[in-house]
């Protein structure tokens, strides 16, 4: 079994950037609330590695506990997916064709014709801006998500003849469906599962830029992005810091999970 | 056709019920009374009284949605708490913007990804196909609202081709409004690009795989006079339906890009009636975007099926 390219570099910024979020709970080269009006606006040295923002602070130490809320915000948002999701795709695919599966497919199509953002605005406009918020708006569409791709996985495996074996065996369908399905589904699960952490990312971002995601003094990359606005013709690198850190966890997700669906799905292996 | 027409339109219409629904709730358990907001903390009960009847807040749930959805039917989307002028005239006027700007967009967005998409599966493997694969990956993990500051810093204060934000209205000329629009739209258009340049080029890989394609080589066509003539147009039925899903994604991006250039279109409308608490709008607008996002995605379905005899019989 071969690594791809893209799955080793997708691997190395993901990790690079887990390790960043991990390492802040230990160190940071500065307070991230710490203000030092005097050296506001500071461009990189070797004092201030990426800078200063016009409070003063340090952008590393901000991006360091930034990528804590981005990572904490999209990991919930996917915990949510899968927990109620898997389920549901799971129950879907057992009882294909019965009412059952009709609902939850026609309730899944239901969620994915909405605009998620416009939704997710809305939930946290109304119940107010917050992590928390942020977090349910976003998983909320992922359920749909995971449920889908949990019934197809399941649906074929349902007619293999180690179900079968099961079922002769006399295990109830839940059963089977935790037992033999649920294993059998995870590859596509831990690949769909880094695409909706990148989508999560970049949701939370675009929630805290328009001031509905963490609120201050919880540091988030999207509302560093809202802050640098004003300053952009003054100081670029407070507007360019925070943006290429989205970037590079994205990318580096983004090409994690296609690594993986190359390594994981046998059907792209073979037509290579 | 008209089995499978009616069929989808039946599912359009359950999902405008549930989208109503779900935003009529969503907004009503919202915190806050808007006759107490527009009136101050320390208004008198009777006043404030007064004034949810005068907006018709004083009814019960079931019949304020009712007039709500009753209303929306024929067009009539309320009055606005804050600015007591029809809301449907407030969105018409927003919807100046944001309409444009969304269709601008999409129109960038398929003019840069069908040449890359199309460029990259003709080369698929070599260099040029990588190099384009390896942008698009790029042009999906930029923010768009990043993107969209970035392009101000370059083109707007650095080069002083556009202007940083704003609006200058379409009265000013058409050349005007569009080149305000420029930058947001090309901002918004990027992560579309790169999503849609993706699924042309791996459209027209699955296409020139099939025994049509290699009917036609053996005809005695070059690669190339088999993809323009064969392929392409048979890659263009999945395309086109992401094309549709993407409006939505247009429309709901235009709301944070229109922050990044203080553009005041639906978006700003939106953020400016959450911080009134001017609810009527809120709701309205959403509806507004949910509607038009579940009509396309009914519209694209339609046309599919009419190009696809497939999907009829499977219906």
């Amino acid at each position: 079994m071969r690594l791809s390219r893209s799955l080793i570099i997708g691997a190395v910024l993901s990790a690079a950037v887990l390790a960043m979020a991990l390492l802040s709970f230990a160190w940071t080269p500065y307070s991230h609330t710490a203000m030092n009006i005097p050296d506001k606006l500071q461009t990189p040295s070797a004092a201030h590695w990426l800078g200063t923002d016009h409070f003063g602070r340090d952008i590393l130490s901000m991006v360091m506990v930034g990528a804590r809320t981005s990572i904490a915000v999209a990991l919930v948002a996917v915990g949510i997916g899968i927990a109620l999701g898997v389920p549901l795709g799971l129950a879907a695919a057992a009882r294909r064709g019965t009412w059952l599966d009709e609902v939850i497919m026609r309730g899944n199509d239901l969620i994915f014709a909405f605009p998620s953002l416009v939704i997710a605005i809305l939930i946290t406009a109304i119940f107010g801006p917050g992590a928390v918020n942020a977090i349910i708006a976003i998983g909320i569409f992922n359920i749909p998500v995971f449920a889908r791709v949990t019934r197809g996985g399941a649906l074929s495996l349902w007619e293999r003849e180690f179900v079968m074996a099961a079922r002769v065996a006399g295990k109830s369908t839940p059963r089977i469906s935790f037992e033999h399905i649920l294993p059998n589904v995870t590859n596509l699960l831990i690949v769909q599962g880094t695409i909706q952490f990148s989508l999560g990312i970049l949701a939370e971002a675009a929630l805290s830029y328009v001031g509905l995601g963490a609120q201050p003094p919880t540091p988030s990359w999207g509302r560093m992005l809202a802050d640098a606005q004003t300053m952009v013709a003054l100081a670029p690198h407070i507007a360019l810091v925070p943006g290429l850190a989205i970037v590079l966890t994205v990318l580096g997700l983004n090409l994690m999970g296609d690594g993986l669906r190359d390594l994981l799905d046998p059907r792209i292996r073979v037509q290579r | 056709m008209l089995r499978y027409a009616l069929k989808r339109l039946t599912s359009l219409v359950i999902s405008l019920a549930f989208a109503s629904l779900v935003i009529f709730f969503v907004t009503e358990v919202a915190p806050g009374d808007p006759a107490r907001f527009m009136l101050g903390m320390n208004a008198q009960e009777d006043t404030v009284a007064a004034l949810r009847s005068e907006l018709g807040l004083d009814g019960s749930k079931a019949e304020r949605y009712l007039d709500w959805v009753s209303g929306m039917a024929v067009g009539d989307f309320g009055t606005s708490y804050t600015y007591r002028t029809s809301v449907g005239g407030m969105i018409a006027d927003r919807l100046w913007i944001s309409l444009p700007l969304a269709l601008y967009a999409l129109a960038l967005s398929t003019a840069i990804a069908f040449p890359a998409g199309i460029y990259a599966a003709a080369r698929r493997g070599r260099p040029g196909d990588m190099g384009v694969m390896g942008a698009t990956q790029l042009g999906i993990a930029v923010p768009n609202f990043w993107f969209a500051m970035m392009l101000v810093l370059i083109f707007a204060i650095n080069l002083r081709w556009f202007s940083a934000g704003g609006f200058p209205g379409w009265d000013k000329g058409l050349w005007t409004g569009i080149k305000a629009l420029t930058l947001p739209a090309i901002a918004l258009a990027l992560p579309q690009a790169a999503i849609l340049a993706r699924v042309m080029r791996s459209s027209l890989l699955d296409t020139l795989g099939e025994d049509f394609m290699r009917t036609a080589r053996a005809k005695g066509l070059t690669r190339r006079q088999a993809l323009w003539r064969h392929g392409l147009r048979n890659a263009l039925i999945p395309v086109l339906t992401i094309i549709g899903l993407q409006f939505s994604f247009l429309l709901a991006g235009a709301i944070i890009i229109e922050q990044v250039f203080y553009l005041p279109g639906l978006g700003r409308l939106v953020f400016q009636s959450i911080t009134q608490r001017d609810l009527i709008v809120v709701e309205s607008v959403v509806m507004l975007l949910v509607f038009s996002v579940i009509l396309v995605n009914f519209l694209v379905d339609l046309a599919y099926a009419a190009v696809d005899p497939r999907l009829r019989q499977r219906a």
